[in-house]
């Protein structure tokens, strides 16, 4: 029963963590139609991003979190810049492409800028933990869990209740009309990119918190949390959520209870294996809306 | 006759070339021209029927067990395992493609990278197919009196072949046939309807077009040969891990094809030739350190490279380096006039023009 206990908090701490990086990939789906691969490597970047700045170069943790956000925030909205705003109109699939294209791009610049050894994240927390009855919260997925739940509310406070959040979802549903009614888009895309580098810093951070440390292997992770997406719904801020939430859930308990026989490193693929179950029943996500296309 | 000219002297190119380099050049080389079949396959999926799919490493996996299983664990010959891998793989792609039917774009790219992982997770936890991580042999290819194996040699009137130059010509020749068959797709109902899905699924349907097979046809012709290409490749590097067959390689694949040009037939093969070989030309360069010595190594160099291009390419000419030859094609024509547009029309551009 502990032991069930145990990997529950687990999940929920993993599926908060997902949560938040599945919403950086519904930011940038809703806004513009685009599924950001290189979330992954953006979240890599950040994380090595954070380490460096709280390591190497000794700023304090909070500082050096907030920097790195920053940092992040600066490059994607370069990115859309650079990159995407001269494609716009075009399918969908070159768009996909270049983040791809963008992805590889990253992820080995960060191998190669900060090289293969595992580094230290640089956060206070380290390995300290307390109880709760039997189960042993480390400190680290307490505040993942936290910082989590806080980014979703701020997102979903700005989603519902500012002009921008507004203007966003206007902007996901007919760009040009949004454009006419005086809004300033790429001002807006901009705006959404950097908030996707936003919580992709802040996914890297709790996904490198102990036991795991920033390695390359994060990159892998993130990709777990397509499925988190997926599973939601591209274009449902809730579903991401959910989806995250499931995920984070499935890939705990899997690894604490899967069979051998299912081969090890199981719960790496079984969250793929739920998404390609549930999309072959609900094709758009559990939560996603089939989108309307006018021919 | 000038196409059918050019064709004449590139096919004597590609004869004549493994004599004109050197070793490590004709075993990038051979990778090239064997990859260059799995870009063709790639090409039929993604450029004339439209379907993203970054599930294309799981396709040549397909092809390279089967032949390992057959020729290497059963003795089989490869006049015969090399087609089997192909038709192995073909139905792995028709298993895959009603997938395609159900999700549309993303979700279908999702889920062609979930079979990456999968089919990865599957092959490492399948000792006696794949030998576990740590990789297994692969066959060489026998074929009757040809004998791939390592250390052999073809004498041919005075040539002496060594095996990258029997895994070239034989790569070639597949490739030869690949890249005529894709080509000639393309006047067939089925591959129209393959272009019709591609641009605008809906009014292809109106049409008539069987949406559904088309691409499940599809899927089955890049799958199998992403089997062909996958079993040479396997068998040429005679060793291979289970983690070999992952994203990186299928990005490989798309890169090549997006450098090339999609839904091109030249395409897959420039770009093979670009992607392909871009690690040992990498390497040449004299600013990259050598291997293990520190700084930028040549893996990440190949990778931050071909991000880079993808992403250039997709910007500046997604129609790849086919669009850019495309470009340069006006400044080789001369016209014997300059053109004359009078200032003052009397006719209209209809009347001038009939």
């Amino acid at each position: 029963m502990t032991q069930f206990l145990q990997l529950v908090f687990e999940g929920v701490s993993l599926g908060a963590t997902y949560a938040l990086i599945a919403l950086g990939f519904v930011v940038i789906y809703r806004a513009s139609g685009v599924i950001n691969f290189a979330q992954g490597s953006m979240l890599l970047l950040g994380a090595y991003l954070i380490s460096w700045l709280a390591v190497d170069v000794g700023l304090p943790f909070g500082l050096a979190v907030l920097a790195a956000m920053g940092g992040l925030s600066v490059f994607g909205a370069g990115f859309h810049r650079i990159a995407l705003r001269r494609v716009v109109g075009q399918p969908t699939f070159v768009l996909v492409m270049i983040t791809i294209g963008a992805s590889i791009a990253v992820s080995a610049a960060v191998e190669a800028i900060f090289g293969d050894n595992q580094r230290l994240l640089g956060d206070p927390w380290g390995s300290s933990s307390f109880h709760i009855g039997a189960i042993t919260v480390t400190w680290v997925k307490f505040w993942g869990i936290v910082v989590a739940a806080a980014a979703l509310a701020v997102y979903f406070s700005f989603d519902r209740y500012t002009r921008w959040g507004l203007a966003m979802r206007a902007t996901a549903v007919d760009e040009e009309a949004t454009l006419s009614a005086g809004v300033p888009v790429r001002r807006l895309h901009a705006l959404t990119w950097a908030l996707a580098g936003t919580m992709a810093t802040l996914g890297g951070l709790f996904l490198a918190g102990f036991p795991s440390a920033p390695s390359h292997s994060l990159g892998d992770a993130a990709l777990r949390a397509f499925p988190a997406v997926v599973l939601g719904g591209l274009s449902s801020p809730v579903g991401a959520v959910a989806g995250g939430m499931l995920i984070g859930v499935v890939e705990v308990m899997t690894s604490g209870y899967a069979p051998s026989s299912l081969g090890t490193n199981f719960y790496a693929v079984a969250p793929y294996i739920a998404m390609i179950a549930i999309l072959l029943v609900r094709p758009y996500g559990l939560l996603g809306v089939k989108p309307a296309e006018r021919l | 006759m000038s196409r059918l000219l050019a064709l004449l002297a590139f096919a004597a190119f590609a004869v004549v070339l493994p004599f004109a380099l050197s070793a490590s050049n004709l075993t990038t080389a051979t990778f090239v021209v064997i990859a260059a079949i799995g870009a063709t396959g790639l090409n039929v999926l993604v450029g004339y029927a439209g379907q993203i799919s970054l599930g294309h490493a799981f396709f040549l996996a397909a092809g390279a067990y089967t032949g390992a299983v057959l020729g290497g664990d059963h003795g089989v010959s490869a006049a015969l395992w090399i087609p089997a891998a192909g038709v192995a793989a073909a139905l792995f792609g028709a298993v895959v493609g009603p997938m395609a039917l159900r999700l549309k774009g993303l979700y279908l790219a999702i889920v062609t990278l979930g079979i990456v992982f999968i089919g990865q997770h599957v092959l490492l936890n399948s000792p006696g197919i794949s030998g576990g991580p740590q990789g297994r042999t692969f066959p060489p290819v026998v074929i009757g009196p040809f004998d791939f194996s390592p250390g052999q040699t073809l004498e041919l009137g005075g040539l002496t072949i060594d095996r990258s130059g029997l895994y070239y010509y034989l790569g070639l020749a597949i490739l030869a046939a690949a890249t005529a068959f894709v080509r000639s797709l393309r006047r067939t109902r089925g591959g129209r309807a393959m272009l019709a899905v591609r641009e605008r699924e809906a009014a292809a349907a109106l049409m008539g077009v069987d949406v559904g097979r088309t691409k499940v046809v599809a899927f089955v012709i890049s799958a199998a040969l992403a089997g062909l290409s996958g079993a040479l490749y396997a068998s040429y590097l005679s060793f291979a891990q289970p983690t070999q067959w992952n994203l990186n390689m299928s990005i490989q694949f798309i890169a090549a094809i997006i450098v090339g040009g999609m839904g091109t037939t030249a395409g897959p093969l420039l770009g093979s030739a670009v992607v392909f070989a871009l690690p040992s030309v990498l390497k040449s360069l004299p600013f990259v350190p050598e291997e293990g010595t520190g700084g930028v190594s040549v893996g990440d160099l190949t990778s931050i490279t071909y991000g880079v291009l993808i992403v250039a390419f997709l910007v500046l000419e997604p129609r790849g380096l086919v669009g850019l030859a495309d470009r340069l094609r006006p400044l080789r024509r001369r016209s014997p006039a300059p053109d004359f547009t009078p200032a003052i029309s009397l006719n209209t551009p209809e009347e001038a023009h009939p």
